[in-house]
This record gives C-alpha cells, sequence and structure tokens, in this order.
C-alpha cells in the first residue's frame, strides 16, 4: 500500500483530535455531574463509560487519519460530542432506576456503531464503489421496510408496527432503510436525472414529467403509504417521502417534482387522516394537546415533554435535576425533552447548533465531490439526518403531529445508532473524495476536455484493484455532458 | 447539482430554524403557562422538595421538621416526629403541608420563611447561589409555649371546643387548641391518593354536636378548621364585658351604678320578651349595680344596658376592640359579626337586635381569640397587643433572621376603665358564676357565658386572665353547643375550670 501517496502528506487530523477531547470532556463532565448531582460522588461506571467513549472516538479518528485523510474533521467531533451527552443522559435515568434506561447497552451500541463505521470506512474505499449496488439497494431497503409486517417477526409496540425481533434483540430495519434507499435513489437519479429533468410538458410555469417517468416516485410513494398504513408509522413514511422528493430535486432541479411529490403526500396524509382514527387521533393530539381530555391519556406523553421543556426553561434544571420519570420514553423518543429539561433551551439550542453543523458539513461535501453519484448520496443523507431531526424534534415541539422516529445518536436504540453512524461513515468517506486535492480546477471552474485523465486512472489504486475503473466506465457510460460542470467532474473524480 | 444542493442547504437551515423556534416557544414564551398547567406535577415538585425550615415552640420543641426521603419531593414534612397524638396537639398551629396542593396553618402563612423565600432572606440566597448549595429554609419559633398548650388539651379533653391563652402584656399567643384536631402527617404524604383521602376525610369529618330538640346536628366546622381563629360562635355572656366597657367609657357608669334589672326585659319595639337564665329574677328590687349584675350575669340588666349605650356606642365598642377587622397571626383570622356591621342577620341594627346583642345574642358572633382579647385589653389597662404566633425566624445558621416586636392593636378604653372591669371580672370569679376558675393564692378575674345558639345547645364560655393585679395570662375557652340549658352545664360549670387548667399552667413557669 505504499502508493496511497497523498496519505504521506496527508493532515494530521489535529484539528479533529482537539475537537474530540472537547466533545469527550463535555460527555464525561455531564456524567460527572449527573453522579454527583443524583449520587454524591462519581457514577458507577464512570470512568468505564468515559474510557470506552474515548478509545472509540480515536479509533475512528486513526482509522480516519489511515484510511480518508482528508475527511472532514469536524463532524466526527460533533456526532461524538451528541452520543457522549447522551451517554450521561441514559447514565442519568439509569441510575434513576428509569426502567427501558440502560447505560451500558447504549454503550454498546455506540461501540457497535463505531465499530461498524470503521469497519465500512476500512471496506468502502470510494463511495462510488456503491453505485454497482444500486437495485440491490433498492430491493435491500423495500425487505426491510416490509419486514416488520411479516407475521412472527414485526411486532407493534405503542401503535406503530416497525420493529422486528431476532432472539431477544430488536430492531427497527426503516433506520437501516432509509441507507438503502438512498445509496438506490441516488443510482436511480444519476443514471436517469435527464430524462426525468428535460422531458415532459409545461403546465402553469411548471415542467411536469412525463408520465411513463413517473414510476419510480408511485414505486417509492406507494412504499411510503405501506408504511403508513401497514406499520402506521407516519415518521418513517414521511422520512422516506421526503427523501425521494428531496433527492429528485437535488438532480432534476424541478419545483414540479417537489410540487407533485408533496400534493401526492398530503393527498395520501388526507386521506389516511379520513379513514384510520389512529392517525386522526394523532392529529387531534397534536392540535390540542393540552386539552384536559386528551391529557390523560393520548397526549400524556407530548404533554409531559413539553412539562419537562417548560421546567428546564432557559438555562435548565441542570444535571439529574429533572423529573425524566414523569416522561414516558425519555431514554429514547423523548430523550429531547429530558435533555431540554435539565441543559435547557441554551443546551437544546447548542445541540441542535450541532446537528446542524453535521447537515451542513455533509451538504458541503457533497457540493464539492466531484461525482454525481456521490453528490446526490452525500446531499441525499445529509437531507434525511436533517429531515429525521425535524420530524422527531418538530413532532416533541409541536410542529408536526408527534410520530415515532429516534433522534439520531442520542436516543437509546441500537438500530437508530447502528444505522446513523453507517450514514456518518459514508460522509466521512464521501467528505474525504471531496476534500483530496486534485490537481485540476474543481468546482466553478470552466471545464477543458482533458482526455489524458482517465489514462491515469490507473493511479488510483484507493478505490482498490478493479473498483476504481469499473466506476470510471459506468460514470463514462452515463455519457453526460449536458452539464460541463458536473459531468467533467465525475471524470476527474477518478484522476487524483 | 450544486445550485440545488446548495437550494437544499437553505431549506435544511429554515426546518432548523422553524425546530428552534419551537423549541424557544416551549421553553421560553410558554413556559410560565406550561409551568402552571395544574397537571404538571413537576411545579409542585420543585416547590415541595425543598429543605423546609423546622417549626418550633417556645423550649426548641419542633413540632414539624423536613426528613429527607429517597423520591421526587425529597423531603418528608413530618411532624412531632410522626407520633399522631402530639401532632394533633399542634395541628391547628401547624397546618399540614400537602403534596396535593393543599397547604395549610403556619406552613401556609409563614411558607416564604420556611421556604426560604422570604426577602429577608435574600443575603441567604445569594451565598446558596454562589456556593451552589440548595436553599435552606429558616426555622420559625413559635410564642406557643407547650406546658400551656398540653394543660390545655388536656383540660378540654374530648369536648368539642377551643382555649386560646395569650399573654396580655405582649399579644404573645401561649397556647391555642381546637378540638376535635387530625393528624396531620397523613395529609402530608407523598402518595398524593393517600394524602387525598386523608385530607378528605378530616376535612368533612365534621364533629357531631348536641342539639335542643335531640336531633343530629353537624358543627360547620371540621376538624381541619382552627377553631380560635377562623371559627365564630355567639359570644354570649361573655359580651357582657363589652357591654360594661361601652357604659363605663361612654355613660360614665361605675362598677357601683344602680341599673335596672327587671323580671323580665321587653326587646325594644317587639313584644318579645326575655326572661334570665332559668327564668330567675336577679333581684328582689329589680335594680343591682352593675357589679352585682355582671358578677351573676344578670340578662335582663345588660339587655336593658345595651340600649341605653345606644347602637352608635355599641358598634363603636366591638370596632374599637378591631374586631370587624382581620389579624394575621400569621394565619389570617375570621372577623366578627355585629348588627349593622358585618354580617347579622340581614344585617338588622333594629334597637331590638342591639338590645340583644348587650348579652352576646342575636346576631353576634366572635371567635374564641376575639373573646379572649376583651380580657386581654382589660387585664393591660386598655392597651390591646396585637396578637401573634412568631417569636422569631431564624436562617438555616441559626443567624437571627427577624424578631417580633410586641405592638399595641387597639386602645378600646381608658385605664380606668379596665380597673372597673378588672375589680368586676374579680367578683365574678370569687362570688359570681366563674367560682371555678378560683385559683388559690391568685387573684383571678373572669367572666362566663352560657350562649344560645338554637337550633343547636348552648355554646358554653369563660374568659380571664390572672393574676388579676399582675396579669401574666388572658385566657378564652369555648365548649361549642356542649350545654343542655341545665345550671350543670353552663360555661360556669364546665369551661371555668378548663380556663382554670390552662392560666395555672401559665402562671406557675
Amino acid at each position: 500500500m505504499s502508493i496511497l501517496q497523498p496519505e504521506e502528506k496527508a493532515p494530521a487530523r489535529v484539528a479533529e483530535a482537539v475537537l474530540l477531547l472537547v466533545a469527550l470532556a463535555l460527555g464525561m463532565g455531564g456524567m460527572w455531574m449527573v453522579g454527583y448531582s443524583l449520587e454524591d460522588g462519581l457514577p458507577e461506571g464512570f470512568w468505564t463509560y468515559s474510557i470506552v467513549l474515548a478509545a472509540l472516538a480515536f479509533t475512528m479518528h486513526i482509522v480516519l487519519r489511515l484510511r480518508a485523510p482528508y475527511a472532514d474533521q469536524v463532524i466526527l467531533p460533533a456526532v461524538v460530542l451528541l452520543n457522549s451527552v447522551s451517554m450521561a443522559m441514559i447514565l442519568r435515568q439509569d441510575l434513576d432506576g428509569i426502567n427501558g434506561a440502560n447505560a451500558s447497552r447504549h454503550l454498546m451500541w455506540t461501540a457497535l456503531g463505531i465499530v461498524v463505521a470503521a469497519v465500512a470506512l476500512f471496506v468502502i474505499r470510494d463511495h462510488r464503489s456503491l453505485r454497482r449496488l444500486t437495485y440491490t439497494a433498492m430491493v435491500v431497503g423495500i425487505v426491510l421496510v416490509v419486514l416488520p409486517l411479516i407475521p412472527g417477526l414485526g411486532r407493534e409496540i405503542n401503535g406503530a408496527r416497525i420493529w422486528i425481533y431476532v432472539g431477544s434483540f430488536s430492531l427497527q430495519p426503516a433506520e437501516f432503510a432509509k441507507i438503502a434507499f438512498a445509496v438506490f435513489f441516488a443510482g436511480y437519479l444519476v443514471a436517469n436525472r435527464d430524462t426525468l429533468a428535460l422531458a415532459g410538458k409545461k403546465f402553469l410555469g411548471l415542467q411536469l414529467p412525463r408520465l411513463r417517468d413517473l414510476g419510480p416516485i408511485l414505486i417509492v410513494w406507494a412504499v411510503s403509504l405501506a408504511v403508513l398504513i401497514g406499520e402506521k408509522d407516519l415518521g418513517t413514511s414521511l422520512l422516506f417521502f421526503g427523501l425521494f422528493v428531496g433527492m429528485l430535486y437535488l438532480a432534476t432541479d424541478r419545483v414540479g417534482w417537489i410540487v407533485i411529490g408533496l400534493a401526492m403526500f398530503a393527498g395520501g396524509a388526507v386521506v389516511a387522516w379520513s379513514i384510520f382514527s389512529h392517525v386522526q387521533l394523532r392529529v387531534n393530539i397534536w392540535l390540542d394537546a393540552l386539552n384536559p381530555e386528551l391529557m390523560g391519556g393520548p397526549s400524556f406523553q407530548l404533554v409531559q415533554g413539553l412539562f419537562a421543556m417548560s421546567y428546564g426553561g432557559m438555562f435548565g434544571a441542570g444535571w439529574g435535576g429533572g423529573y425524566p420519570e414523569y416522561v414516558p420514553f425519555a431514554f429514547s423518543d423523548f430523550i429531547y425533552a429530558a435533555l431540554g429539561e435539565e441543559l435547557g433551551l441554551t443546551g437544546l439550542l447548542a445541540i441542535l447548533l450541532v446537528y446542524l453543523v453535521i447537515v451542513q458539513r455533509g451538504l458541503r461535501h457533497a457540493v464539492g465531490v466531484r461525482d454525481g453519484f456521490g453528490k446526490l448520496l452525500a446531499g441525499g443523507l445529509a437531507f434525511v439526518m436533517a429531515l429525521q431531526l425535524f420530524v422527531v424534534v418538530g413532532g416533541i415541539t409541536r410542529l408536526i403531529p408527534l410520530t415515532g422516529l429516534t433522534l439520531p445518536f442520542m436516543a437509546q436504540g441500537g438500530s437508530s445508532l447502528l444505522a446513523n453512524w453507517i450514514v456518518i461513515a459514508l460522509m466521512l468517506r464521501i467528505s474525504d473524495a471531496a476534500r483530496r486535492p486534485s490537481a485540476l480546477p474543481t468546482r466553478g471552474a470552466l471545464a477543458e476536455p482533458v482526455p489524458a485523465a482517465v489514462s491515469n486512472s490507473g493511479a488510483i489504486e484507493v478505490g482498490g484493484p478493479g473498483v476504481g475503473p469499473v466506476q470510471a466506465g459506468t460514470e463514462a457510460g452515463a455519457g453526460r455532458n449536458t452539464t460541463p460542470d458536473d459531468a467533467t467532474q465525475i471524470v476527474r473524480g477518478v484522476d487524483l | 447539482m450544486n445550485a440545488t444542493l446548495r437550494r437544499l442547504s437553505t431549506v435544511v437551515m429554515v426546518m432548523f430554524l422553524a425546530l428552534m423556534v419551537s423549541t424557544t416557544w416551549i421553553q421560553f414564551v410558554s413556559a410560565g403557562s406550561l409551568n402552571e398547567n395544574p397537571r404538571n406535577v413537576r411545579g409542585t415538585y420543585s416547590a415541595l422538595s425543598r429543605d423546609r425550615g423546622p417549626i418550633v415552640v417556645k423550649g426548641g420543641e419542633a413540632i414539624a421538621t423536613s426528613v429527607p426521603v429517597e423520591d421526587n419531593y425529597k423531603y418528608q414534612r413530618t411532624y412531632s416526629d410522626g407520633d399522631a397524638g402530639a401532632a394533633a396537639v399542634y395541628a391547628p398551629l401547624t397546618g399540614y403541608y400537602s403534596v396535593v396542593g393543599t397547604i395549610s396553618g403556619m406552613e401556609r402563612y409563614a411558607n416564604s420563611y420556611l421556604a426560604g423565600e422570604d426577602d429577608s432572606l435574600w443575603l441567604d440566597r445569594l451565598q446558596n447561589l454562589i456556593t451552589g448549595e440548595e436553599a435552606q429554609g429558616s426555622s420559625v419559633e413559635l410564642t406557643i409555649d407547650p406546658k400551656v398548650q398540653k394543660a390545655a388539651w388536656d383540660a378540654l379533653g374530648d369536648y368539642t371546643g377551643a382555649a386560646v391563652a395569650m399573654d396580655p402584656k405582649t399579644g404573645a399567643i401561649l397556647a391555642m387548641v381546637s378540638k376535635p384536631s387530625y393528624d396531620p402527617n397523613p395529609l402530608a404524604s407523598h402518595d398524593s391518593e393517600a394524602a387525598r383521602v386523608a385530607a378528605e376525610k378530616v376535612i368533612n369529618d365534621k364533629p357531631r354536636v348536641n342539639s335542643v330538640g335531640g336531633e343530629e346536628r353537624f358543627s360547620p366546622y371540621g376538624p381541619t378548621i382552627n377553631r380560635t381563629i377562623n371559627a365564630t360562635f355567639p359570644p354570649g355572656s361573655t359580651f357582657k364585658l363589652l357591654t360594661s366597657a361601652a357604659a363605663i367609657e361612654y355613660d360614665g357608669k361605675t362598677p357601683d351604678t344602680e341599673i335596672p334589672a327587671p323580671n323580665t326585659y321587653t326587646l325594644p319595639g317587639t313584644s318579645t320578651d326575655v326572661a334570665n337564665f332559668g327564668g330567675i329574677p336577679c333581684a328582689a328590687s329589680q335594680q343591682m349595680t352593675l357589679l352585682e349584675a355582671l358578677e351573676i350575669s344578670c340578662n335582663t340588666a345588660f339587655l336593658n344596658l345595651a340600649d341605653e349605650v345606644g347602637k352608635d356606642g355599641m358598634q363603636r365598642m366591638f370596632q374599637d376592640f378591631g374586631f370587624t377587622d382581620s389579624i394575621e397571626v400569621p394565619m389570617t383570622t375570621s372577623v366578627g359579626a355585629y348588627p349593622g356591621l358585618i354580617g347579622g342577620e340581614n344585617d338588622d341594627d333594629s334597637d331590638a337586635r342591639i338590645a340583644l346583642s348587650g348579652i352576646g345574642q342575636g346576631s353576634v358572633r366572635m371567635t374564641p381569640l376575639q373573646v379572649a382579647m376583651i380580657s386581654a385589653a382589660i387585664a393591660n389597662d386598655g392597651d390591646l397587643m396585637e396578637p401573634y404566633l412568631i417569636q422569631s425566624v431564624r436562617d438555616s445558621d441559626l443567624e437571627l433572621v427577624s424578631q417580633t416586636k410586641p405592638s399595641r392593636y387597639k386602645s378600646p378604653f381608658s385605664s380606668s376603665t379596665a380597673d372597673a372591669l378588672t375589680k368586676m371580672m374579680e367578683a365574678v370569679v370569687s362570688n359570681g358564676s366563674g367560682k371555678g376558675a378560683q385559683i388559690p393564692g391568685v387573684a383571678v378575674a373572669g367572666k362566663t357565658g352560657t350562649a344560645q345558639d338554637e337550633p343547636r345547645s348552648p355554646s358554653l364560655w369563660f374568659t380571664s386572665f390572672a393574676p388579676a393585679d399582675d396579669p401574666q395570662v388572658a385566657v378564652a375557652v369555648v365548649l361549642e353547643n356542649e350545654g343542655q340549658s341545665t345550671n350543670e352545664t353552663t360555661g360556669g360549670a364546665l369551661a371555668s375550670p378548663i380556663a382554670k387548667q390552662i392560666m395555672q399552667a401559665a402562671i406557675s413557669k
């Protein structure tokens, strides 16, 4: 592997290491204060949690130095910050004996998530290799979505059938399905974006797509509706559909698609609302949460979350100062409210900003990366995270009806942690590609024909034997030269 | 695609902005109303989970303490260390600190001290803010003397009624007993359902009282009502002290002035005849001195006397005592009722009503504390001191935060009037209806009362102070509807021995 020339001069990622220390210190500080608030001493397992978290974070740091040296240096510390703060919150609830809160399990899944992310960085040496898996990803995605509906495997919890049980482990396949769908959409759209974008008539100033191109969006719409109806999970349904519409817009720049998508989703939602009582109830809870008749039962959780947050006020009750035991699922679905109670508005705004940094860095690297597939994938993954956050936090803060999605990296729950760490691995991988120095002018520069580019492709051993050239071939096969910007970058992306 | 990515990035910005606004809306804009939502237990917890200061009586015995516990409230409010019997003795004072929202008694009216929130504690709060220590409440020391309190409790026995003792020179309340009482401990339970049930039980447990016709009657006051300050009764003959005071102060009467004492008295403007107790004539000559009239509690004499003093004089004296005003001891006391002033039946202030008021009947109603205040004013040369319960407040470091300085509340009459009344009251105890209150070697001044309260049985009264020459304690005792209209069940027979025991306990310290 001595051919990895760029890495010899690669950045030492000092900024990342320093930021990681800050992130870990915040998490450790949280655990420390939790202990002193609840037990007048260091909480049990403080050093275990701290050392394991630190070891994992720095393992990831070293993996990045070896395998993706140009990758974004802010994303990993930001995620570690969220993850270790949630560690403190779950430890705090665990110490309080709150049924379900399990700090060691949270740590275990965090460890698994980081290890899987590290492995993913090792295995996926070039994000473009995922493009070959476009249709595999589609099948995997659909299978994952359908899994909970299989009798015996899926189980309905709290009115939503989004879980599958394998032995004593429960999984939320939708969390993984969103990655599969992002890969599929990216691969599909990068190949078909021209047809989707350019064909079709104009109507009222909107470029409407051709009827036959509507096929895929109809399929995704159907899948979303199946989720909504079969699994009673508005959040996941919104997530998939929003992801697809967002990526469709990214690929085609056609507002018409968004209008059609939103109209279809709204139509589906209205129909579901008029047919299903549980959807009606959700809407009633949303609009009229403080109605005493609802507060005792249906809107109890939401209202308790509101009470928790209002009690936290501007600066919070401090670590250990709140009453998470009164908010059902304060360690998973409602961890946002529990954090708001103890860290206050200040803490929540800080957490939202950290998420915003991750998402915006993701989008930034989508701009920076040179191949269309990478752009779509990075943009899609960043957007799906933003969307998930919007659905979760929006639900808790009564911006939209409450649904059962989890707060990425913070909520206790294996699937969510694992899936989101994989998302981060992909984001880091793409950012590495985006920031890797290139001999050629990058975005914004007018392209000149570079016939020599492809012939140089032999130099890239980074992607592993064979991967690079194959990818280059497919990109070339797509043969799009419509936008000089993108098309040439795809070719150049191969050229390091 | 970069253009759309940038636009998407703007959309993401807007989404996050929406989340920040909605979060701010909950945690800042509407936080106040959410915190006050009756269903929000957090407000209760944060208010209730404090290390409240103890309530202590004279000598340092704590009658209410906060004990650390392992639950959301962190501290369990405990009365008399959980001893139900001892806690009931002090329940009218402490009140109870319930987690279901009701707080009463000292817990309520001295809450700012007990919770450590009073403005006078700002320095402690500043210290806590800097050191990060949890706020601790201040201890509230009462004027209650446990010896006197215990004596009053024991002396009242199983009667329904109340007894209050105060130092006439300062206004400090030495004893405050209300029966039936209750154990505040179960009401302070952290099991909100259990606390609710316990509270409902004692609040609705109205004691049965005697009635003239023998039918079932219940007191309007449950065990949680502090009968000494929040229950009013017709004062009966104890009110003759006030009638006498008005006659002496305004009409120049003396204890030796001869006044009419007819066998029956026809209420002015009516044909209603009122006789004396038991229908017995007061004097063969139908004339007697004011002192003699009070000594045997002659009704017709005082009906006539009140009519003579007139509406203006009687009302003025009632107001000059401050009986139409509420006092904060710190618990808010109930106001009394007098014809034409506050309350009364349709506020009828006809001459007949005024005449009837002369013997504390008709629509006159007073609290036991107010009756004790009549004695206290007489004992203290006409200067009525403001009654109070809080002796001092000390912060958690036992530093004195505040101390009550005795203050004059009212001066209803001159000291010469006070001297005359003292002489008359002494005669009541030494020769008249109040012999039951005699204490060997101590001059006692007192007045009995047997107040009709139809259809209920009469309420029995005794108010007094001792020693007459150097008053240390003024007392009022009421036995609610415990009379049977016989000579064996008058205020003199049943209430005066109780007052005696209370006074003895107060003097013998």
